[in-house]
């Protein structure tokens, strides 16, 4: 018990908390502004993929680290792009539209690195984000090393947050896209395009999702491999309904399995002669299910999410 | 203006059409990558026919490689009939090979006509019993199956790596993550001499044959239509749509974990932790091309297998990368989508204006 408080109280903890937070964060609010404008969005796993890789790779091949994240985020903004006319205009099944986005994302990505890479045995690596190290803050107890020793993407997904809440709950782009996820039909007899708000949506919602994948290639390791997502994207889906699809919920949620995620890891160097680590591996994936199940409940789905909108037709 | 309009006639030839079509789009689009990573497409694909029906050798090499993609396809098929989204074969599969080679290698020591069937209901029990939990969740608690089976693939995948580590491990493997063998008597007779293709084809084509006169001919299968359609019109016509669901998901669980036995007792023999290179996502992939018809899923899971195993032996040859057949699966996936689409609905010009009558 007393090593669980030492582990707890430790900034080194908290720290590396909001640093596996961080790419689901990402994934999360771009999660929740497809799902809010009434589409789900399982091209997540594969979006971060593109992410990763696009990200990685634009660096490598020169593009400077910032010009990595853009790169990384119009590659999502594609694949999302396309999942938007398949699920949009097309009105096809999101499961499979989704499912086959994070099948061609992930192969696009496999493919490219195995062809611009075919014989390494070790992946080249990049020189990744630094932590900022803001001077005095950094120097702070606690929060320094917590908050102001992270990467600039860490910050950047902070910011994302803050941005989210404040076109979902302050913006009149907010209410639009809030009521395309309830309601189209409204929407469509405001004057609104019900067709561009879900299709922007989810080109955006998307472009978020790469940027978690390419801060795993960019911050929180150097280079790319293969299965490094790893269910993250996933995750991320399961998160936003426990999120009850709120922004500042998204935050929280992140952190929570962030924490999880970042204890497991201690107990199992502390426990590990004890227990078999697999059981703390196991962990994070049976959390996101537990809160899932706890959040079904009372889960309060965008009323038209999965439901496909023709103009003309009611 | 465009508007979107359904077809008052679904014909049989699209419903066979647009699947054929769409393979053969994806695997003409496949000639961009291979032109991106400097192939001669022409040669590429010849290189891709002799790979998969070149010899003897090859197309045994192509029907081992349908075999477990059948049983995944079905799996997938018949669940997304019921609008069960069954996503976690992957998981379910390593379950059915786990339960193969703990009764399979040496605890019980029976004769084969024994051995084969128990290893075979107990496979498809733990199968069916990885997909029983998500319903139950589903059914009860209202949790979204497509998260709860997406996230269990990666739960079992661990819990398989923590077994082979441990309770699992073969004692003479020297350490390695490796299961002991199944005893030769429980293994599935080989099909041809000096041949991978073994009887889990049979058991696969059986088990298709069975899935189509169940979901065509059968009230199980009638009820199970039902439910996928409307499944607020099927509770108020009389049908326990809860019971449909736990069906529908223990039998497609089962056949997930049957494609795990085949691959165990079938063809590896041993248990590793890359027994499965996605044949479970891949099978969602085959389910789609065949349009949720079991007797598809045989067609589709025979051309996904030679898209593999061609690409292989192309990638052998040629030096570009055997991830061009996940690229081709994953394009015919989006391909038949689309072609889906252009099936159900027509798209018509008109003026402005008279879009809304």
């Amino acid at each position: 018990m007393m090593d669980i408080l030492n582990i707890l109280l430790s900034e080194s903890f908290w720290a590396a908390s909001l640093r596996i937070a961080t790419p689901l964060i990402f994934g999360v609010l771009g999660a929740l502004i497809c799902e809010r404008a009434g589409v789900l969005n399982l091209g997540i796993e594969g979006i971060f993929v593109v992410g990763a890789m696009c990200g990685w790779m634009a660096v490598w091949l020169g593009a400077g680290l910032w010009g990595g994240v853009l790169i990384a985020a119009l590659a999502g903004a594609f694949f999302g792009l396309l999942h938007a006319i398949l699920t949009v205009p097309l009105g096809l099944s999101q499961h499979v539209s989704g499912l086959g986005i994070t099948l061609f994302a992930t192969s696009v990505s496999y493919f490219s690195y195995r062809t611009a890479l075919p014989n390494v045995s070790s992946p080249p690596r990049i020189e990744p984000f630094q932590p900022l190290d803001v001077p005095i803050l950094s120097d702070l107890p606690f929060f320094g090393p917590v908050l102001f020793q992270q990467t600039a993407l860490t910050w950047l997904a902070l910011a994302m947050v803050a941005l989210v809440w404040y076109v979902m709950n302050r913006s009149s782009l907010g209410v639009a896209l809030k009521a395309v996820g309830d309601n189209p039909d409204s929407v469509d007899a405001q004057g609104l395009s019900v067709y561009a708000l879900r299709m922007g949506a989810i080109v955006a919602g998307s472009a978020l999702m790469a940027l978690g994948g390419a801060f795993l290639t960019m911050s929180a390791f150097d280079a790319f491999f293969f299965g490094m997502v790893n269910g993250r994207g996933w995750v991320c889906i399961a998160l936003v309904i426990f999120a009850s699809w709120r922004p500042g919920k998204a935050l929280l949620g992140a952190l929570l399995f962030g924490a999880f995620d970042a204890l497991q890891v201690r107990l199992q160097t502390e426990m590990g002669a004890l227990v078999p680590g697999q059981i703390f591996l196991m962990a994070p994936y049976i959390l996101s299910i537990i809160a899932l199940v706890i959040a079904a409940r009372s889960a309060d789905y965008p009323r038209a999410l999965l439901t496909p909108w023709f103009k003309g037709q009611r | 203006m465009i508007r979107i309009e359904p077809r008052n006639t679904s014909s049989r030839a699209y419903a066979v059409g647009i699947p054929v079509l769409s393979a053969c789009l994806a695997l003409a689009l496949a000639a961009i990558p291979l032109l991106l990573a400097g192939a001669n497409p022409i040669t590429a694909y010849g290189e891709m026919i002799k790979g998969v029906f070149g010899s003897v050798f090859a197309i045994s090499e192509m029907l081992t490689r349908a075999t477990p993609l059948i049983f995944t396809g079905l799996a997938a098929a018949l669940a997304f009939r019921a609008k069960l989204w069954n996503i976690g074969a992957e998981g379910q599969l390593y379950l059915g090979a786990m339960a193969a080679v703990a009764i399979g290698s040496g605890v019980l020591d029976l004769p084969g006509l024994a051995l084969i069937p128990l290893i075979i209901i107990l496979g498809a029990a733990a199968g069916a019993a990885g997909m029983a939990v998500p319903t139950f969740l589903k059914t009860r608690f209202g949790a979204d199956e497509v998260v709860t089976t997406l996230l269990l693939n990666f739960v079992i995948l661990i819990f398989l790596q923590m077994m082979l580590e441990g309770p699992l491990q073969d004692p003479m493997g020297l350490g390695w993550p490796q299961s002991a063998p199944v005893l030769d008597q429980g293994m599935l007779p080989p099909l041809m001499e000096r041949m991978r293709v073994h009887s889990g084809l049979i058991i696969a084509l059986i088990a298709a044959g069975i899935a189509q006169f169940m979901l065509a001919r059968s009230v199980w299968g009638f009820k199970l239509r039902a439910v996928g359609e409307n499944a607020a019109a099927a509770r108020h016509a009389g049908i326990n749509v809860k019971r449909s669901l736990f069906g529908v998901a223990i039998i497609s669980g089962g056949l997930a974990g049957l494609a795990g036995v085949s691959e165990v007792a079938g063809l590896k023999g041993y248990l590793t932790a890359d027994l499965s290179p996605g044949f479970g996502y891949t099978g969602i992939v085959v389910a789609m091309l065949a349009g949720l018809s079991p007797a598809g899923v045989v067609i589709a899971a025979l051309f996904i297998a030679s898209v593999f195993v061609g690409a292989d032996s192309m990638s052998r040859a040629m030096g570009v990368s055997s991830f061009l057949a996940d690229l081709v699966v994953s394009m015919s996936l989006l391909c038949v989508l689309v072609g889906g689409f252009v099936a159900k609905y027509r798209i018509i010009r008109t003026n402005r204006g008279q879009a809304t009558s």
